[in-house]
């Protein structure tokens, strides 16, 4: 029996509306770094592999729900040095934003985390729209072309000729696509884990393909979905279910994830169950935080762990580390040496 | 008495930072950034400061090899400081023509929530298509147009940061209401750089506005920072044309309404500390010759010229034709710094047959000469000086190794700083306008 990989989405005060109003909840709070700090060392606690972290642009307009929110990228980049374990996985667009900034950013934060830093990618506005799946792609090849464009070790600092690169070792991606190009090399060295993971939504067939060509950790609404995801791709990508959690007080929503409302032990039956219908872990959204996260780490987890299906403590430092996936080589300097 | 204000530039990519130093740290690991923020903060600087740069240089179509390449996200870097110091302002370079006024003022907000009132930005504008080979817009905007597209884009920005009240969320669990209004954050601005409408998503931060750093030295960048910036970068090492620009500057602000203590004047400064001057000296010239190394020369010089160089011997003497007049530059990358190349050569010439050098002594004696060289007590005396005869409002300090380049100067000139009564032995305030004596 395989190890489950276990992911918590933080978004907010949770992802019930009206979670905020929940006698534990800490509205006041959700724009302090405590309370981000709180929420990531909680997840820490347990050994998950990586909490997401929710971003958009827009605000709700309505007075009775959480307004507002913090750039997630910043979020995880506050949380990184103080932090060990944990994978730290912001939301950022590709609709909206420059593939350029997109690279920098999350290899800096590779580099703060030494080695955990993930990515959901984000599809803006209307995800079903073929024109914006096809950006995506572009954006996420270029962001990987980005962390490839300094090979491993391409710092050399020797002093006898003065030279601080070896520059034949630094290459321009040289992107040309419909919305955008982009000359390269990156101004930032190659993170730790040479490319941060890539997540991505694949919540309906239309976005399979985009998620199967572009991300490391898929995340499907149905287990059935997962062999249609892996069909698409050679590349190893881990399909996770994306699950709406009520552990405390039963909660009706709507969401475009599956929803469960229930004990830690019907949680664990279900994950067993889509576990064994093909899928390799699992991203949950606590319905109300802190309560769900602390159910979850609490209740949930040592179920799993007396039944073999979660990790006891960490047994590697990177994300990619926890997930299984090794660290690729750059394509770069792969292309050198079949030269 | 005024008190010095301090900031720590933590080392860029140009030839004055020695990465061949045997005390020379990783430049984009952060425990690099950490220990040189840390340090500062023990020394109870106002605030760390980030350069930026979104394209490799490149000289003669190559990338260029001999300076330390490589640097992070700087907003990213500057989030992940705010964990691990407590109240050193956080600040850096974010160029304004190859972001967007939305995302900026998001991302610089953001930053000021999470470092509890300790952001700042320098607001820096780019024109050159070759940094634009790697954004979407490319290399849209003339140069003409750039502070123009800076105004606007500040401006926009401030719009954005002031469209929440700081008392919009109430969070009322029993009322079921979270703001006080339905839909915060409205905007609209439309403009000749910048049309955009809809709602912020970042709640008013805790200075309101993240301070706004300004670094021409231009006419034009002289008036930008009168108007609208709350610190302004110089070059201006010495006391007499520190005095100058700081009166001129300063006596642009009336016409803006403003005061001339709203706008600190920190012009940017290098250090070499001795147990005598005469070791101070000595040391300043071993650093020299680490920042100009007969390679860096020959590219240095190629900079002036503008022309392939790469034949001369940098031990010997300067090219005896004149520097050749092109819009097209070799370098890329990085902005012009000789507005008379033909007078500047003819300067350098001077100088080389008076003092019989050949050209890496002539670099070494021509660019980049630190400014301030002597013992812990005569630099503080002068740091001082500058302040006290309003040659400057204080300093940022550009060390020249990373990590541990500020080290010597906490441990020797703070202390005396502090004596004189100059600089706080303890941060009586929370945020960075706190700490710059400024209003939220």
């Amino acid at each position: 029996m395989s190890e489950l990989h276990l992911a918590v989405a933080l978004d907010g005060a949770g992802w019930h509306p009206d979670a905020w109003r929940d006698p534990g909840a800490r509205p006041a709070e959700l724009f302090t770094p405590a309370y981000w700090l709180s929420l990531v060392r909680e997840a820490e606690r347990g050994g998950l592999d990586f909490v997401t972290i929710e971003d958009s642009f827009n605000i709700t307009g309505r007075a009775d729900r959480v307004q507002g929110r913090l750039d997630a990228l910043l979020i995880a980049a506050r949380i990184a040095p103080v932090t060990t374990g944990i994978g730290l996985v912001p939301t950022i667009g590709v609709t909206d934003t420059e593939p350029f900034h997109v690279s920098t950013q999350l290899a800096t934060l590779d580099y703060l985390s030494r080695g955990r830093a993930g990515w959901r990618a984000q599809v803006s506005h209307r995800p079903e729209a073929a024109d914006l799946l096809s950006e995506a792609a572009d954006h996420v090849e270029v962001v990987r072309r980005l962390w490839d464009s300094w090979e491993d070790d391409a710092v050399i600092r020797d002093a006898p000729t003065g030279r601080f690169i070896d520059r034949d070792k630094l290459h321009y991606v040289d992107f040309t696509g419909r919305h955008f190009s982009v000359r390269g090399p990156s101004i930032t060295p190659r993170p730790p884990q040479g490319q941060p993971i890539v997540t991505a939504l694949a919540h309906g067939p239309e976005a399979f393909e985009f998620a199967a060509a572009a991300a490391d950790v898929v995340y499907v609404v149905d287990p059935a979905h997962a062999a249609a995801v892996r069909s698409l791709t050679d590349r190893p990508v881990k399909v996770f279910g994306d699950i709406v959690v009520f552990l405390g007080e039963h909660s009706e929503i709507e969401s475009d994830a599956h929803v469960f409302a229930g004990s830690p032990q019907q949680l664990a039956d279900l994950l067993l169950e889509w576990r064994d219908a093909g899928l390799d872990g699992f991203r949950l959204r606590p319905g109300v935080l802190p309560g769900d996260l602390t159910a979850i780490v609490d209740g949930l987890l040592p179920v799993l762990r007396e039944r073999g299906a979660f990790r006891r403590e960490y047994t590697a430092t990177t994300l990619r580390g926890h997930l299984g996936l090794p660290r690729p080589a750059s394509r770069y300097a792969r292309a050198e040496v079949s030269a | 008495m005024k008190q010095v204000i301090l900031a720590a530039h933590f080392p860029g990519v140009n030839n004055t930072t020695v990465w061949s130093d045997p005390q020379a740290g990783s430049q984009i690991e952060f425990a690099s950034f950490e220990r040189f923020a840390r340090t500062a903060e023990r020394g109870f600087f106002d605030f760390f400061f980030l350069a930026e740069g979104l394209r490799l240089r490149e000289q003669r179509g190559r990338i260029h090899d001999l300076d330390v390449v490589g640097r992070p996200d700087n907003l990213t870097v500057l989030g992940g400081l705010a964990a691990v110091t407590t109240h050193l302002g956080l600040t850096g370079t974010v160029n304004s023509t190859f972001n967007e006024p939305y995302d900026l003022a998001r991302r610089l907000a953001t930053l000021d929530h999470l470092s509890e009132g300790r952001a700042g930005w320098n607001v820096v504008t780019s024109w050159d298509a070759f940094t634009g080979e790697n954004f979407r817009r490319g290399g849209y905007l003339d140069r003409a147009d750039r502070y123009s597209r800076a105004e606007e884009v500040l401006h926009t920005v401030r719009e954005l940061w002031d469209t929440w009240d700081a008392d919009e969320i109430v969070a009322d669990r029993a009322a079921g209401r979270f703001t006080r209004h339905d839909y915060p954050g409205a905007f609209v601005h439309k403009g000749r750089h910048v049309d955009i409408e809809g709602h912020f998503a970042v709640p008013r931060s805790p200075q309101g506005r993240p301070l706004i750093i300004q670094a021409g030295d231009s006419d034009q960048g002289r008036d930008f920072a009168a108007r609208s910036a709350d610190a302004i970068f110089s070059r201006h090492g010495t006391l007499e044309s520190g005095k100058a620009f700081y009166a001129d500057v300063k006596g642009r602000m009336a016409a803006y309404g403003r005061r001339p203590e709203e706008l600190k004047i920190l012009p940017a400064s290098t250090f070499v500390l001795g147990d005598s001057e005469a070791d101070a000296h000595e040391r300043a010239h071993h650093v020299r010759r680490q920042q100009v190394s007969p390679q860096t020369a020959i590219l240095l010089l190629e900079q002036l010229w503008n022309k392939d160089l790469s034949d001369l011997d940098p031990e010997g003497p300067l090219p005896p034709f004149d520097p050749v007049l092109d819009d097209d530059t070799i370098i890329k990358g990085r902005a012009g710094m000789y507005p008379d190349r033909i007078a500047t050569a003819n300067e350098w010439r001077a100088i080389a047959q008076e003092r019989k050098l050949g050209i890496r002594d002539l670099i070494i004696e021509v660019t980049g000469r630190q400014t301030f060289i002597g013992t812990p007590q005569a630099v503080a005396a002068t740091l001082n000086e500058f302040v006290q005869s309003d040659a400057a409002d204080g300093f940022i300090l550009v060390p020249h190794v990373v990590p541990g380049g500020l080290d010597e100067f906490v441990d020797t000139v703070v202390p005396l700083l502090q004596e004189r009564g100059v600089l706080r032995t303890e941060y009586t305030t929370t945020t960075l306008r706190g700490h710059l004596g400024l209003a939220s």
